[in-house]
Parts: structure tokens; C-alpha cells; sequence
């Protein structure tokens, strides 16, 4: 794409993009940070994920800074006015998944005396969870349609596996009442993933939107797939 | 969008040349009825002179030809048999610099309904011009001084003054030429306010080189480069997602 | 990269300190606005030298003087006007009143016989010798009579009226510009009623119909050309066209009148496309854009808005077709008219034509009368000029 003839507004929309995606990355760690401390019993390192929120948390409202000013002083039109209108709401998704991933850390520490168990289902989640975010993430850096899609449709995935998981803690509970407080906690943890799964979600929604113009929110996956295509024409 | 969208020009296959240099090449255009439809595109993209085209203002220019159709309401305006100075009754035409006869308030308004024989007596006359006047939402500032000087008015009134005496042959199309480049925020601010009232009763189509205006003002927007409509659609869609690449470059301001 | 060495910059131009180069241009300045200067009051000496000595020259002949003597109003006056005073007073009485007797006898005979003591016009001669005016050519006899005249208050000078209202004459004491005028007034008319439509519809048509091809430019061209060829060559053109071709009697204020037409018709012209060309184009616009037809435009709009600029250069043209003798030399206006003309046929004189008829006479009194001639023509000119700006003036007022 070519520069802008008023070449400060392609820095600052670069700077944008830089900080969402340094965003990103903080978030994407917190969500790998917390669930090693669960598995490895690491008090510290959950303690470390809470407070590395709060960067997380300064980074959203730096960034609303940037976008409200280009808002107000460069008129954005088009493609740089559906990129910061992205932002600010893929802004807003990453701090809930920031929150949600401090939450499993604070689980975390509620369990310190009475560790959890039966951690692989969650374990597996998490995992898809986390490529869930960083697939997200990617398709929002290159601007790539069909890897947005794809993450909207490997929530499908990541729901299945909560299912399962609570499934599995469940029967645990049922069998042996002891259980309770630790399968409520690891079932906290999962739904905590799956809302994660769910931002990562809307970030790909918002890519989409980005790159085509099309909302795609709240219509089903066919649909969706023609609006992008063009084969539907949008009403 | 809406559901009677009706064509009040129609543009069908229209080049034009200067001499032997083609300005315009092969534009296709539904100007709909009741609606603002705004030409944006860099210096010299011919937005201005298809403009003229349709009122035929560019028939002053010896060597400019045009070929293709422009249907108004079904008529190819360029037909043989048209009077191009009823024509011009129909279409009316604002300009970049406000320009009022140096000649009262008064008698701007109440020169070209005189010429035209649109009115009986002097009652009616003065009906007429107060009605333009009030249409233009500048009957409460000039009122008084109806008798002084169009040209003493500030540029904002002055070119509200040249939309009343428009108004007053009572076209259904009024063309506007970059109508607000000459004046201040204010003034600007007024005039789009103005369109925004006038389009009920009016179509009006708007040249313009300030893109926030074409986005606040018009309801359809057509983007014009090198002579050719790269696009054209409702404004919303223009301004956020543009079709074209060459839209998209000029909207978000990548021209050049 | 090419190193520019800066001199050493000005140090602080608040500082206050005088720099040399900033003297140096300060005096480079005062220097050009002297040579201005110069040159402007030295072109203003040369005006006031010229009207100090036309001025000089020209007032003298407003007055004439006027003898106290006894008019014998015998019989054989009829037939030897001579007769009418002393022999000795021959020579110092007008020659043109003397000749008048007769008539005027004629005309009252109840004056048959009688005498009686008038004022009557000197001789141009005594009237030169009274002013004391170097050359006035009067004899030493004549010069002691007048003087003893002079002693008797039989010498007064008067307002001459008779220099506004007859014509020319051989004898200077006599000579007027009466025909001169009246001559200029035809001529300019008909120049003015030819001239002004012509030039303006021509004008009108150049600068809002015209196609702008060849032919057209060629036309402009020959137009702006035409402008400043000699005048005397319209002066042979209106002699073959106007006397040789259509057959206009000579010297007539027609034949004048259609040659100093063709002069000041390019400077009409170039004028009126001038003004046209002024009035903004955004007027022709707006008027078209209201469904205006081109007639309606032009006569409505455009014409109304030039018109002070058309005038202004009509005027011009006028006073310049007005000042104009070398054309009139051609078709014959040069000559000695001493009747005013009754038609626009007559044979006719003009104003500058009859100062410069004037100017070669020898006679003394003939010079002061080149001045006054010279003078009213100024007057007449500047009268016009004056005009001209003022409805300019008021042009730019309107818009």
C-alpha cells in the first residue's frame, strides 16, 4: 500500500500496530505464565502474572490515548478508520483476556495449600486456547482473512474441549466429594480459557472487519464466509 | 439501501474532448432524485467539467465536444431540439466564488424569474424573492437591506444569496462547484446545513475537494480520476470500505 | 557537498549596532528614490515652462484694443469706406471694421450724413504696438499718433469677444475661432457617431461571440497594429475611400469627421475589449447559469459593468481624434475658412488645423492668437480628460 502523503500518519498508525501487537505478546505470555505456575505449583510466578497485569492494563490505555488523538486530528477514512476502530476494540479484548488469564493465576494461589489435580484435559485446552489467541494475533499482524476465519472456526475446538474437561472434573466431584473445591477450581480455570478462546475470537471478527470491511459478527459461518467472498451482498 | 431509488439524471456513455484531448471516458452515472451526490477526485480529474456537463455550461467553451447521453428525467439533454436556456431553468448552478450581480439584494434574486417571465405583477415578484430568500436561510439577515448591495454581504451571505437567486427559477437540480473553497468554517458550516434542508426538495450534486465535507454533506459520493468515475456509491460505503484500490489510496489520503 | 562559506552574518539585528553593509544599502536606496525624484521634477518643469509661456503668450489676446475716433458717416462712405475717418487715422483703425461701413450704412440710413466720435477696433498693428509686443510692425508716424491718442484716453483695451465669435480672417485683429470650433464640433460628432458603435459591437463581438481561431487572432492583431500606425496614412486612406472613392466633398466635416472615424476606431476598440475582458467572468457565469441568453448576458451584465471603462476610452479616443491634424491635412481641412459651417458638407475647419493655419502667419498679431487657440484646445482636451477619469473613478466605486 502506498504512504500517505502526510507521512507522520503512516508512523503513528505503524506505532499502533506495534503497540497492539506488544500487547499481544504481554497477554499471550500471561496466559502461558499462569498456567505453568498452576502446573508447577510456582506461588511466585503466579504472583508475577497479577502484577504484570497492570502493564498489560497501562499498554490499553496508552493505546486508547493513540487512537482517540488519531480519531480527532487525522479523520481517518476507509481502511486506516477501519484499523483503529479495530484496534480499539481488539484493545479491549486483550485487557478481558489479560484479566481472565490473571484470574487463573489467582486460582492458582487459591490452591496453593491443596494443589489441583487431573490437570491434562485442562492442560490440552490451554493449549488450544493459547494457539487459539496466537493465530488471532498473527492473522490481525498480516492483515490474513482466511487465517481469521480459521481461528473463529477453531473455537469450536476449544468449546468441545471445555466440555469434556468439565465432563471429566465433574465425574471426579461426583465420585468423591473431597474433590469438590479443586474441580470447582479447575472448572473456574477452564471456563476462564474458553472466555479467553472467545476474545480470541472477536479479535479475528475485528480482523476481518479490518481488512474487508464486513461484519461478520453474529452471522453463522457460511454466511460469513460469503459476505467475504462478495458473493453476498451486505444489508 | 432505500427501497425507490429513482433516477433523476441519467449519464450513459459520456466522453468529452477539448479540442483533440479526451477529458472525460465513457462515464456511466445514476444521479438519483431528491438525494446529494458529491464528485470528489484530485486537480483536474474532470469532476468540475462533468459537472458542466450537466447543465451544459461547457457549451461556452468553443472547443469542447460531447458525445454520449445525459437523460434528465428521460430527455437527452444534448438533443438537437433542447433549449438549453430552459434547460438552465431546470439546472440550476452554484459557483466557487460566490458571485452576485453588483446589483441589490433584491434585484439578484428577482433578475432571472424577470427574465424567464415567471411572475405577473410586483406582489408576486416580492413573494418570490422572499421565498427564495427564506428558503436560502438568509431572508432574517438581509431583510432590512434588501435594497443595498448583494456584493456588500460577507462571502458566506453572498453565497447563500447566489443559492436563493438559484432557487428562484425553481429548478429541480441545483449543481454546486466547489461552493464553499472561497469561505471560512462557519460560513461552510452554514451552507451544509443549508444543502442538508434543500435536498428535500432538491437534487443536488456537489463538487468538492474537501473530503470531510463530501462525507458529512452527500448521500452518494463518485470518485473521478484522470477523466475516469473509479467509483461511485452511498457515501457511508465510499468512506469506509471503498471497492477500489484508487478510492481507498485517495480517501485515506495516499494520492500522489 | 559544496561548502557555502556565509560571511559573517549580521550579528544581531536587534543589537542596534550599525552594520556597514546595512548603511551601504540604506544609501543605495535614498540614492534610486533621488533619481526618481530628478526625473519627475525635471518633466514637471517642462510642463510648467510650456504653460507659463503658452499662458504668457495667449492672455494678450483676450484683450483688444479699441480707438476713440471720429466716424464720419458721409454718403460716399457706400462706395470708399476710407472715407469714414481722417486720413491719418487710416492705418490706425481695423481694416475689417472699415470695410464694414458700407453694410452697416446701408442697413441704417438715417445715419446718412451725420458723424459722431466711437470706439472702434484698432489695427492689429497698433494693437501690437499698445501691447508692446517686440515686431509689432508699426511705422514711427503711426506711433506718434498713437501716442498722442493715448495721452487723450482715445486708447482702451477690451475683452475680445470677437476671438470666440467670428471666424477667420486675413487681417489678425479680426480673426476668431468661432468657425475653427464649430468645424471641431461637427467633425467629433460625426467621428463619435461613427466611431463608438462601430468600435464597441465590433469589440463586443471579438471579446463574447468570436471564435478564438485564426482569422479572429489575425484580426486582433491588425486591430492593435492599426493603433499605432501614423495617422497621417488615415488621412490618405479617408482621401481615396471617402473624397476619391464615394465622393464626399473635400475639407467637409464629413470627410474629416469619417477619417478621424477610422483613427480613433482601434483605440475604441482595444478600450472596449479592454473593459469587457475586466468585468469577471464569474458575472457571465452567473447569469448564464441562470438561464440567461448570451443577448441577455452581454446587454444585461456585462455591457453595464464596462460602460464606464468604454466611455473613458471613447473619450480618449475622442480627444485624441480632436487634437488631430495630420489626416485633415489630406482631405483638405487645412485651409481658410472664416465662415462656421451650417452642414456637415460645408468646408470646414478644425481647431488645431486653424492654430496651425495661424501659427505660419507672419503677422504679430497672429501669435498671440496661436497661443489662445492653443489654449482653448488644451482646456478643451484636459476638459475631456478630466471626464474620462472621473467616470473611471466612479467605475471602480460600483464594484
Amino acid at each position: 500500500m502506498p504512504q500517505h502523503t502526510f507521512k507522520r500518519f503512516d508512523d503513528e498508525l505503524n506505532e499502533l500496530k506495534e503497540r497492539v501487537l506488544i500487547m499481544g505478546g504481554l497477554v499471550e505470555r500471561a496466559i502461558r505464565r499462569a498456567l505453568k505456575s498452576l502446573n508447577k505449583y510456582d506461588m511466585e510466578r503466579a504472583q508475577k502474572v497479577i502484577e504484570r497485569d497492570k502493564t498489560i492494563n497501562a499498554l490499553e490505555v496508552e493505546i486508547d490515548e493513540m487512537t482517540r488523538t488519531m480519531l480527532a486530528l487525522r479523520q481517518p477514512a476507509a481502511s486506516d478508520l477501519r484499523f483503529i476502530i479495530s484496534t480499539i476494540k481488539i484493545v479491549t479484548d486483550l485487557e478481558r483476556i489479560g484479566d481472565l488469564a490473571e484470574g487463573v493465576a489467582a486460582i492458582t494461589l487459591q490452591s496453593e495449600n491443596n494443589p489441583l489435580t487431573h490437570l491434562d484435559s485442562l492442560n490440552s485446552l490451554a493449549d488450544a486456547v493459547v494457539m487459539q489467541v496466537n493465530n488471532a494475533l498473527d492473522a490481525f499482524a498480516r492483515g490474513d482473512v482466511d487465517a481469521a476465519l480459521a481461528t473463529i472456526e477453531g473455537d469450536k475446538k476449544v468449546n468441545k474441549l471445555f466440555k469434556g474437561m468439565q465432563r471429566e472434573h465433574l465425574s471426579y466431584m461426583i465420585e468423591d466429594p473431597r474433590q469438590i473445591t479443586v474441580g470447582l477450581q479447575a472448572t473456574n480455570i477452564g471456563r476462564n480459557l474458553e472466555r479467553i478462546g472467545d476474545h480470541a475470537v472477536n479479535i479475528s471478527e475485528m480482523t476481518i472487519y479490518m481488512v474487508k470491511g464486513h461484519d461478520i459478527r453474529h452471522v453463522d459461518h457460511e454466511t460469513a464466509a460469503a459476505l467475504i467472498s462478495g458473493e453476498l451482498e451486505e444489508d | 439501501m432505500d427501497t425507490e431509488l429513482k433516477n433523476k439524471i441519467t449519464i450513459r456513455d459520456l466522453k468529452l474532448w477539448y479540442g483533440d484531448f479526451e477529458a472525460l471516458h465513457g462515464i456511466d452515472l445514476d444521479i438519483y432524485s431528491g438525494k446529494v451526490t458529491a464528485f470528489i477526485g484530485p486537480s483536474g480529474c474532470g469532476k468540475s467539467t462533468f459537472l458542466r456537463v450537466l447543465n451544459r455550461m461547457n457549451d461556452r467553451i468553443p472547443s469542447c465536444r460531447v458525445q454520449g447521453e445525459v437523460l434528465l428525467d428521460g430527455h437527452n439533454i444534448y438533443d438537437a431540439q433542447i433549449d438549453v436556456v430552459q434547460l438552465r431553468t431546470h439546472i440550476g448552478m452554484v459557483f466557487q466564488k460566490p458571485n452576485p450581480f453588483p446589483k441589490s439584494i433584491y434585484e439578484n434574486i428577482a433578475y432571472a424569474p424577470r427574465i424567464h417571465g415567471l411572475v405577473k405583477d410586483t406582489q408576486e415578484m416580492d413573494e418570490l424573492v422572499e421565498n427564495s430568500l427564506r428558503k436560502a436561510s438568509i431572508w432574517d439577515e438581509v431583510k432590512d437591506k434588501l435594497q443595498q448591495p448583494g456584493t456588500a454581504l460577507s462571502g458566506g451571505q453572498q453565497q447563500r444569496l447566489c443559492i436563493a437567486r438559484t432557487i428562484a427559477v425553481q429548478p429541480d437540480v441545483i449543481l454546486m462547484d466547489e461552493p464553499c473553497s472561497a469561505l471560512d468554517p462557519i460560513a461552510t458550516a452554514k451552507i451544509e446545513e443549508l444543502m442538508d434542508e434543500l435536498k428535500s426538495d432538491y437534487t443536488i450534486v456537489i463538487v468538492t475537494h474537501n473530503m470531510q465535507q463530501a462525507a458529512r454533506v452527500s448521500d452518494y459520493t463518485a470518485y473521478f480520476y484522470l477523466g475516469d468515475l473509479i467509483e461511485h456509491g452511498d457515501t457511508h460505503t465510499i468512506f469506509t470500505s471503498p471497492v477500489n484500490q484508487k478510492t481507498e489510496d485517495y480517501i485515506t489520503g495516499r494520492f500522489g | 557537498m559544496n561548502k557555502v562559506k556565509k560571511t559573517a552574518p549580521s550579528t544581531n539585528f536587534m543589537s542596534g549596532t550599525s552594520n556597514p553593509r546595512q548603511k551601504q544599502r540604506e544609501r543605495a536606496d535614498a540614492r534610486f528614490r533621488w533619481y526618481g525624484l530628478a526625473a519627475l521634477g525635471l518633466a514637471f518643469a517642462f510642463l510648467i515652462f510650456f504653460f507659463i509661456d503658452i499662458i504668457g503668450q495667449a492672455l494678450p489676446a483676450f484683450h483688444q484694443t479699441e480707438v476713440k475716433v471720429t466716424v464720419n458717416y458721409a454718403e460716399a462712405v457706400k462706395s470708399n469706406y476710407n472715407k469714414a475717418v481722417e486720413h491719418k487715422l487710416r492705418r490706425v483703425v481695423s481694416r475689417a471694421w472699415l470695410r464694414t461701413l458700407p453694410r452697416y450704412l446701408a442697413a441704417h440710413p438715417d445715419l446718412v450724413g451725420t458723424s459722431r466720435d466711437e470706439w472702434v477696433p484698432a489695427d492689429s498693428r497698433v494693437d501690437q504696438y499698445i501691447k508692446q509686443h517686440d515686431g509689432h510692425g508699426l511705422k514711427t508716424k503711426y506711433q506718434h499718433i498713437v501716442d498722442a491718442m493715448q495721452k487723450e484716453n482715445r486708447v482702451r483695451q477690451v475683452f475680445n469677444s470677437g476671438f470666440f465669435n467670428s471666424g477667420d480672417s486675413k487681417l489678425p485683429e479680426n480673426a476668431g475661432i468661432l468657425a475653427a470650433a464649430v468645424g471641431s464640433v461637427f467633425t467629433l460628432l460625426l467621428t463619435m457617431l461613427v466611431a463608438v458603435p462601430i468600435g464597441v459591437m465590433t469589440a463586443i463581438y471579438l471579446e463574447e461571440f468570436a471564435a478564438d481561431n485564426h482569422l479572429t487572432r489575425l484580426i486582433e492583431v491588425n486591430i492593435n497594429n492599426l493603433a499605432a500606425i501614423p495617422s497621417i496614412l488615415y488621412g490618405l486612406l479617408g482621401l481615396a475611400i471617402f473624397i476619391n472613392f464615394m465622393g464626399v466633398p473635400r475639407s467637409s466635416a464629413l470627410a474629416g469627421g469619417l477619417t478621424l472615424a477610422l483613427m480613433t476606431l482601434p483605440i475604441i476598440i482595444i478600450a472596449t475589449r479592454a473593459a469587457l475582458r475586466s468585468v469577471p467572468e464569474s458575472i457571465r457565469d452567473a447569469a448564464y447559469g441562470l438561464g440567461a441568453s448570451s443577448l441577455q448576458v452581454v446587454w444585461h451584465h456585462v455591457l453595464p459593468l464596462a460602460m464606464p471603462g468604454i466611455l473613458t476610452g471613447s473619450i480618449i479616443g475622442l480627444a485624441q481624434a480632436m487634437g488631430e491634424t495630420a489626416p485633415l491635412i489630406i482631405v483638405g481641412m487645412m485651409a481658410y475658412i472664416p465662415e462656421p459651417p451650417t452642414s456637415i458638407l460645408d468646408a470646414t475647419t478644425v481647431l488645431p488645423a486653424q492654430v496651425y493655419t495661424w501659427s505660419t502667419e507672419s503677422l504679430r498679431g497672429y501669435g498671440e492668437r496661436t497661443a489662445a487657440g492653443i489654449l482653448v484646445l488644451l482646456t478643451v482636451l484636459l476638459s475631456l480628460n478630466a471626464i474620462a477619469v472621473k467616470l473611471r473613478n466612479r467605475a471602480q466605486q460600483e464594484w
